[in-house]
């Protein structure tokens, strides 16, 4: 019969031309820097990270996990026995029963796959990705029909030479989908640069339930030529494993499902962000892209090649600088790619070669440098909010078991209120506290975030030294900006100033005040109260219950938000968002109050004097915004007085 | 604007109102933008003083491929070695702050520069708008908006005020790049101001202004229009002699010259 050697030789010709394609591919990704990873370890650890980090992210959509499960695990299966019954010929029936029922078992899973492209979801891509259910179904249904021979269940040679040529014609087809594609840009590529993506991942610690949150430092050191340009300006500036990474997404839209700044209209998407730099890295326009544009900016004009400059032609800036760095795209991406990685990469060379920062942003970095703090006040005048609050300096008292990190916000009027608001909680609860002063210097993230990592790492260098002359077991903030770059980014400096130091976001800390019992706290009887989830407590940090626990604590039931905890959206004031400003439609913050009023709650308690300001910022009416240390004073029972005043809530 | 005249930008060393640190100064930013916009690359920026100030590197990083440093001590006097720079190396154009924001700060750097050379000085200029046949217009910045439009011939002494455009944003990476060309400077001690002794400014009383205006249109007509002064007089086709006594009489009254 015909087909005893057709089938063979299909098969042997596609694997054939998927491995020219596989090494093409890994050529393009070798394009870029290099980056140590540890290949065996990584490897060896795929299938693990695979089967469970990666399936519990997919796993928040529970249709499409178990649909992924079925027809992935089926495919896998059915093409491994394809391989030893129609290519090596082994004749076993009991391999040939296996793979009908790896067969079937795909079958199932591609008629959901194939339920789910009828009326696809607008995140979802299409185009190609409308044909891939077919092809699953044509392969599963093919090498059905032609394994049954095999079990003896039809005879050698049914149906002649008719069947046999719409069987060739059928394995042609979907073997190109399956082998072909994936190694030469077809949707099934996320299979073949996914797997290979978690082994090479450029942030491991992410896998296991760990968190990588801090971004990675420029080396600005001995060692770096100094013709070196600093930052991503070619795809090429990548590291290898971050185009790799990229070559991993599988256009779920996730990402933009979430990301704050898509919704409110600014020229981003992180979808075709990723694709964009896939583009960027192999070359080519985004006319094939099938997915929602960035708003405002029509598909068909970005040009891309590895060593062409990404700001010329492939991706406007206005792009780059819409992120908030929320981070809820990476949180969110099922295939774990560092959206906001490669944002501040881009950022890098944007504002430290091209002096390129928009809006505001050449000023506020100015400021830094020379005032070290964003808006130019006198460095002499950072304590001046605290004039009357008799805290101890820590160049007069040296040691302390808290460091009190005031932040910036020591020269805002409204976050003053929270600062003072956290100094009362702290003597109440008697806690030996003293602060930097005037030693005190801006954290540096928004300099970095702005991409200026020159300024970032000369200010975390200053703070170092300053907090490595003194002693202290803890270190609090109000900020949980400040707070993230303390605990996750200042340990790449080489300092040991913060080695066996606590750094604690003050919900954390009081928290621990009240169940010690050190806080004697009144019921709050106001209206109904929702809480906010800062981004850089909640994703970059995994703080979700401290500040939920305090106002349980206060007899609040937090009347939650549909999008909350590690989904909750962004205030819009991260990543240095509103001083570059990107015009949208909507402003995220007005979005988030819009979340805040769903809820029926009178009040929103808030965690992040930024996120403060950003929902202060939504015109009234609209509930209030109170910081948990506010709400706390607020109910504070003072030791001495027995009549304690209750603050109003509603105003 | 035709890209061959030699444009010079003098740079100092700023001092932040708010911390005191130096930085970029203002004005002399302001300069080198002005110069960048004109001619590009080929323009000549120039420092006289300490070579290794990083402060340079803020003005590098607007873009420069090279600046030029007349090597000396802080407490030399910069006059004479930019005049003999200047001198010596043929220029069309020099673009200098009004006045530095420390040291002396008394904004004679360009009158001395210009009187030395026999140039014109323009004062406070907004805008050079072209520069042809040996000819520039020029844009002078007065109070509230106003501009002023003169001709001045080549070579000349600009002064940029505050309303020319700001300086671009400084990138770390072509400032942490660029070459300077060194050249040996004046080892002659500023003897005057070696003597001087610096010490903060008092704050000068602030002139209560007593705002009468009853609403909002007069309050606005009350902050932007032009004081009216009581005295003075225009005088435009009098003899130069005679604008000199008025002058001179005037330095008599108001008791400046005795």
């Amino acid at each position: 019969m015909m087909l005893d050697w057709l089938v063979p030789t299909l098969i042997s010709v596609l694997l054939v031309l998927a491995s020219i394609g596989a090494v093409r591919r890994i050529n393009l990704w070798r394009a870029g820097q290099a980056e140590k990873v540890n290949m065996l370890a990584g490897l060896l650890a795929m299938p693990k990270r695979y089967l469970h980090d990666l399936h519990h992210v997919v796993d928040r959509d529970k249709y499409i996990s178990r649909t992924h499960v079925v027809t992935g695990g089926g495919f896998v299966l059915a093409m491994v026995l394809v391989v030893c019954v129609h290519l090596f010929g082994v004749d076993s029936k009991i391999l040939a029963w296996a793979l009908l029922a790896a067969l079937v078992m795909m079958f199932c899973g591609a008629l959901f796959v194939y339920k789910r492209r009828i009326n696809p979801p607008s995140r979802l891509s299409k185009g190609p990705w409308m044909r891939l259910p077919k092809s699953l179904l044509t392969f599963s249904i093919t090498f059905f029909v032609l394994t049954l021979p095999a079990v003896g269940v039809l005879p050698e040679g049914f149906g002649g030479w008719l069947l046999t040529l719409v069987l060739s014609v059928l394995i042609l087809m979907s073997l190109s989908e399956m082998l072909f594609g994936m190694t030469w840009g077809g949707p099934m590529k996320h299979a073949f640069a996914g797997a290979l993506h978690l082994a090479f991942h450029r942030r491991p610690e992410r896998f296991g339930g760990g968190r990588s949150t801090g971004l990675k430092p420029v080396d600005f050191g001995v060692g770096v030529s100094a013709k070196e340009v600093h930052g991503v300006a070619k795809p090429t500036d990548f590291k290898w494993n971050q185009l790799l990474g990229f070559d991993a997404c599988v256009q779920c839209g996730r990402c933009e499902a979430v990301c704050p700044a898509f919704a409110a209209g600014q020229p981003l998407n992180p979808k075709k962000l990723i694709q964009d730099m896939v583009v960027g890295f192999a070359g080519g326009t985004d006319e094939n892209y099938a997915g929602n544009p960035y708003p405002g900016i029509d598909l068909g004009h970005a040009k891309g090649e590895p060593n062409q400059i990404i700001t010329d032609g492939l991706i406007h800036p206005d792009t780059l600088w819409s992120c908030t760095t929320c981070r809820a795209c990476v949180e969110e991406c099922p295939m774990m790619i560092e959206h906001v990685d490669a944002i501040v990469d881009m950022r890098r060379f944007l504002t430290l070669e091209k002096g390129e920062t928009p809006n505001k942003g050449a000023q506020v970095l100015e400021n830094i440098i020379a005032t070290d703090n964003p808006n130019g006040y006198a460095p002499a005048s950072r304590t001046h909010w605290a004039a009357d609050q008799n805290l101890p300096v820590m160049k007069d008292v040296k040691q302390a078991d808290v460091l009190f990190w005031v932040s910036d916000g020591a020269f805002d009027m409204r976050s003053q209120r929270i600062l003072r608001a956290f100094v009362k909680l702290m003597k109440a609860a008697n806690v030996d506290a003293a602060i930097l002063g005037d030693e005190e210097l801006d954290s540096g993230d928004v300099a970095r975030r702005l991409g200026d990592d020159a300024t970032f790492q000369s200010l975390a260098k200053r703070n170092l030294a300053t907090l490595s002359t003194y002693q202290f077991n803890k270190i609090v903030t109000t900020d949980p900006h400040a707070f993230h770059c303390l605990k996750n980014e200042y340990g790449d400096f080489g300092s040991d100033a913060l080695q066996n130091v606590e750094v604690l976001h003050h919900t954390m800390f009081l928290n621990r005040l009240v169940k010690d019992g050190l806080l004697q706290l009144e019921p709050f009887k106001g209206g109904k109260v929702t809480y906010h989830d800062p981004c850089y407590l909640g994703r970059y940090n995994g703080e979700y219950e401290a500040p939920r626990e305090l106002l349980a604590s206060l007899g609040i039931d937090v009347a939650e938000m549909e999008r909350s905890k590690f989904r909750s959206r962004c205030c819009g004031g991260g990543g240095g968002a509103p001083i570059t400003d990107i015009p949208g439609e909507r402003r995220i913050a007005d979005m988030r109050m819009e979340d805040v009023v769903s809820t029926g709650a009178s009040m929103v308690a808030v965690g992040c004097q930024q996120c403060t300001a950003m929902l202060e910022g939504v015109v009234e009416p609209r509930p209030v915004v109170r910081d948990i240390a506010e709400i706390l004073v607020g109910q504070l029972v003072e030791a001495t007085s027995i009549s304690v005043k209750e603050e109003v809530v509603h105003e | 604007m035709p890209p061959n005249i030699n444009v010079v930008s003098l740079v100092s060393i700023g001092r932040h109102p708010q911390s005191g640190r130096a930085r970029r100064a203002e004005q002399d930013g302001r300069a080198v933008e002005l110069g960048l916009t004109m001619v590009g690359e080929a323009l000549t920026v120039l420092h006289a003083g300490n070579p290794q100030n990083p402060v340079l590197r803020q003005y590098a990083g607007m873009g420069l491929p090279s600046l030029t440093v007349l090597d000396q001590a802080s407490s030399c006097d910069a006059v004479s070695v930019l005049l003999r720079y200047l001198r010596k190396n043929p220029t069309d154009i020099v673009l200098t702050g009004v006045r530095a924001e420390r040291g002396e700060s008394s904004g004679m750097l360009p009158y001395l520069l210009a009187e030395q050379l026999g140039w014109p000085l323009v004062p406070k200029v907004a805008e050079i708008v072209s520069v042809q046949d040996g000819k520039a217009d020029v844009l002078l910045a007065l109070p509230r908006g106003q501009r002023r439009s003169v001709q001045v011939s080549l070579p000349f002494i600009a002064t940029i005020d505050n309303a020319a455009p700001e300086a671009r944003q400084s990138a770390f990476g072509p400032g942490s790049r660029a070459l300077f060309s060194i050249q040996k400077g004046d080892n002659l001690a500023d003897d005057a101001f070696m003597e001087w002794k610096i010490s903060p400014a008092k704050p000068r009383p602030k002139r209560l202004k007593v705002v009468k205006a009853k609403t909002a249109a007069d309050r606005m007509k009350a902050a932007t229009a032009k004081p009216v002064g009581g005295g003075g007089k225009i005088m435009k086709q009098e003899s130069p002699e005679e604008k000199a006594q008025a002058i001179f009489d005037l330095l008599l009254e108001e008791k400046v010259i005795r």
